[in-house]
């Protein structure tokens, strides 16, 4: 594939994760806060979300697992990765989020457990999408060619 | 070193900095992510930024703490901190700031993620110079720059 070919790719493929609600806007406001001072910040930021994200689901899941179960722990985990899944404008996640908020609020253990389900898929399927983004940009980089804005 | 007038609504007591020195904002966050966003987004504002993960780290920073070490405060020009950190929250963080008489015309900025009008007027009533809403985006630190260069000259 040529370099033109795989910029109209790369930027095909970003717009689709924003039609499909996987990225908001917040998301841009990240690729313009790089530049050549800070080249790798929107991976950095992304990175450190995927890290924060897989401990956050990971203590949700043991938290949920207990026997008396600790809903303001709970809450106060979901509002960590509500938090920082708008700061990076993965706007799937933190919808899920907003969710198990509420049913955290009503100690809906159902509710709860859904919920965390579901938090899981959307945080696998972004991850999986901005890798994918990432890999496109990548080879753009190597082709001797600028990621299109 | 000139000192600021009372009447000035909370300038920096730092005025004798010249025109072209970056301001030193602390930032206050317990979200690692965000601690990073609004660091990159003030460093774009050309200030100097230091960041704290809880209010009490914070208060050690600012000299208020009980850990602080002598000969270890450092001159901030302006705090941002977010509302809800556990232990306590960027609003007990601010009354510290404003009860003590070294720091309390230190400009403090108060961000949420949470759009709550008697939590935004609490804030503001305590002496918060702002409130922002997360996600934080480039123009609204630029704004916060305006306001802090605007209060310093």
């Amino acid at each position: 594939m040529d370099l033109v070919q795989l910029q109209r790719q790369f930027v095909d493929y970003r717009t689709s994760l924003y039609h499909e609600g996987f990225l908001d806007e917040q998301f841009t406001q990240l690729q313009e806060l790089q530049d050549e001072n800070n080249p790798d910040f929107v991976v950095e930021v992304v990175s450190l979300f995927f890290e924060d994200s897989e401990r956050l689901l990971n203590e949700l899941a043991r938290a949920l697992e207990q026997q008396s179960i600790d809903y303001k722990r709970i809450d106060a985990h979901v509002h960590q990765l509500k938090g920082s899944s708008s700061s990076i404008g993965a706007q799937r996640v933190q919808k899920v989020c907003i969710a198990f908020r509420n049913y955290c609020e009503e100690q809906n253990v159902e509710g709860c457990l859904k919920c965390l389900q579901q938090v899981r898929h959307e945080y696998s399927l972004v991850k999986t999408k901005l890798e994918s983004l990432f890999q496109l940009e990548q080879q753009i980089l190597t082709a001797g060619g600028s990621i299109p804005m | 070193m000139l000192s600021c007038g009372a009447g000035s609504g909370g300038c920096s007591k730092d005025m004798a900095v010249e025109l072209g020195d970056e301001p030193h904002v602390l930032a206050v966050d317990d979200n690692l992510i965000d601690r990073k966003l609004v660091e990159r987004l003030l460093k774009n504002s050309s200030c100097k930024v230091t960041t704290a993960e809880n209010a009490l780290r914070a208060l050690d920073y600012l000299g208020l703490g009980n850990d602080t070490l002598e000969g270890t405060v450092s001159e901030v020009n302006m705090i941002i901190t977010d509302y809800c950190m556990p232990g306590m929250t960027g609003y007990e963080l601010l009354k510290k700031i404003k009860e003590s008489s070294v720091l309390k015309e230190v400009p403090v900025v108060i961000m949420s993620s949470e759009n709550i009008p008697t939590r935004i007027s609490q804030c503001l009533e305590e002496g918060a110079k702002m409130f922002m809403l997360k996600p934080l985006k480039q123009s609204d630190v630029k704004q916060l720059k305006w306001h802090l260069m605007k209060c310093r000259n």
